[in-house]
């Protein structure tokens, strides 16, 4: 069963755009997305936004836009997992006949000519000193990265994965990422280039790492009757579930190694009636190379643990059976959470791909995760009504 | 040189940094079932009683993973990189944040044995940290 449609993708400039703010980009984003779908924007009566990292995209960002009699709004996170989340609140609300036309948006802007990505993402508000924050904060336990680097150190300790399995998720991505016209890292890389680069937190080094970026991604959904009568062939949205394992500070939680994707996965492909075998390409939310791997395991592409040996073909890059993450990801296309993997089934499923277009589209399966590999979402897309 | 952050003890934390003043790792135990939590929990996350008691650890574990850090992400770690950041899975069955100290990163070893230990970081504060057990190869 359609549980909604996807009818209208707009994705901003991405990258180094100085000067703007998340929500200037959130109405670029807005207009391109009704403007794909051929609505305007007193179409729309719902609007779900992304909360980001500094919070600066919160409700009053209706009346910033000038939109009017909303019936749904809200400001939903689950970090990275959030897309998922709200693709469900939108399908169910239009389904209950709260609500039609509803957009869903991610902006962000934390680049600024003077500093570095890094820096700019987790600025001095995200290292409080008070109480058990505080020993955080003098151990170095600072930002994301080190804790998917002790995740990928965990796994390469039970399983054998190697610098040479996630290389070869990055080289990939860079692959696709050559052929996305709104990709920001274009340059070739090579394995040797991926050891080459600096260490961030081992065992990641910078080409592990997603990029950052300033910019926007917008969809706009709508029930399946209504998407037949608008420009672009509708996407619909034939399952989707959410988990998030919860605590990793017990020594009998393991989220580290096996994620939220194993059960949100399963229920997302009961839901929509199919299986692995029918997904043409995967967009799976990649802050790191790592969480592409341990995703594909919990998905059951492979065995628990045989993630690494499973890429190590390069089958997730141009040419390879499971073509993974086509627009280059957030590894090297745009760092939107997960609208990146979003707004690149959108692209595929429509089969608007040009030179990284897959030929097996008919099912399209996204992630998304958030925190240390503490929440997730699946969804399955696909042109077909079932 | 600008010194690394140095925690601020406040209502919630207090009975842990007493205890690491006095050379005590304490957590919060549940009663109901003998759960313990880190770093601080409203309920037992094991059985959601409430309230729970602030009960010294036995300090003893095993490294569960690690990562070395090599960006300075705050000054007062200017002269500290590559340094580690490591979760230790304690006998009381919490994971807990905290650096090894005394083991070169290259010879730290997921399983390796660790006991803690408190350093002393200045602001009358002591920060539980973990070294090898003696005896332990690394």
């Amino acid at each position: 069963m359609i549980k909604g449609s996807i009818v209208g993708l707009g994705v901003t400039p991405m990258g180094k755009i100085y000067g703007r703010r998340s929500v200037d980009f959130a109405a670029e984003a807005i207009a391109l997305a009704l403007e794909d779908a051929g609505l305007q924007k007193s179409d729309v009566d719902g609007l779900l936004i992304n909360a980001n990292i500094p919070q600066d995209m919160d409700p009053r960002t209706q009346m910033m836009l000038g939109f009017e009699n909303l019936t749904l709004i809200n400001v939903m996170n689950g970090y990275g997992s959030t897309a998922g989340a709200m693709m469900q609140y939108a399908c169910m609300a239009i389904r209950e006949g709260l609500a039609n036309t509803v957009v869903l948006v991610y902006a962000d802007a934390p680049l600024t000519p003077s500093r570095g990505a890094g820096a700019s993402y987790s600025g001095p508000h995200r290292f409080p000193l008070g109480g058990m924050a505080g020993l955080k904060a003098h151990y170095g336990d600072f930002g994301a990265n080190l804790g998917y680097a002790m995740a990928a150190q965990r796994h390469m300790h039970l399983y054998g994965t190697t610098e040479d399995h996630l290389g070869a998720i990055a080289v990939g991505q860079r692959k696709w990422a050559q052929m996305s016209p709104w990709a920001q890292m274009k340059a070739p890389m090579t394995m040797e280039d991926h050891h080459n680069s600096r260490w961030i937190a081992e065992p990641l080094r910078l080409f592990d790492c997603c990029l950052v970026s300033n910019g926007a991604v917008a969809v706009v959904v709508t029930s399946a009757e209504r998407a037949q009568d608008l420009k672009q062939t509708p996407v619909n949205v034939l399952g989707y579930a959410t988990c998030s394992p919860g605590d990793h500070l017990r020594t009998d939680r393991h989220p580290a190694v096996e994620t939220g994707a194993k059960r949100s996965g399963e229920m997302a492909f009961q839901m929509a009636g199919i299986t692995r075998d029918d997904i043409g390409t995967c967009q799976l939310y990649d802050c790191y190379t790592y969480t592409v791997l341990v995703t594909l395991e919990d998905y059951g592409f492979c065995e628990k643990g045989e993630g690494g040996p499973f890429v190590a073909d390069g089958k997730l890059g141009p040419g390879g059976s499971l073509p993974t993450n086509t627009g280059g990801g957030q590894l090297s296309g745009y760092y939107m959470w997960a609208f990146t993997p979003l707004s690149e089934a959108v692209v595929q499923a429509r089969g608007q791909g040009g030179a990284r277009q897959v030929p097996k589209n008919d099912y399209v399966l996204v992630s998304g995760n958030g925190g240390i590999l503490n929440f997730h979402s699946t969804m399955i897309l696909s042109r077909h009504a079932s | 040189m600008t010194q690394k952050p140095i925690p601020i003890p406040d209502e919630i934390s207090g009975p842990f940094f007493d205890g690491t003043r006095d050379g005590r790792l304490m957590l919060q135990h549940c009663f109901a079932c003998d759960g313990w939590s880190f770093p601080v929990r409203e309920r037992c996350p094991h059985c959601f009683a409430a309230p729970l008691q602030w009960r010294a650890a036995s300090g003893k574990g095993t490294l569960y993973t690690f990562a070395i850090m090599h960006q300075v992400m705050n000054p007062g770690f200017a002269g500290a990189t590559p340094y580690n950041v490591c979760q230790i899975d304690l006998a009381e069955g919490v994971r807990m944040i905290s650096n090894v100290v005394g083991v070169p990163n290259a010879d730290l070893r997921i399983g390796m044995d660790l006991e803690v230990m408190f350093d002393d970081v200045g602001d009358n504060v002591r920060v539980p940290k973990f070294r090898a057990v003696a005896g332990e190869k690394p």
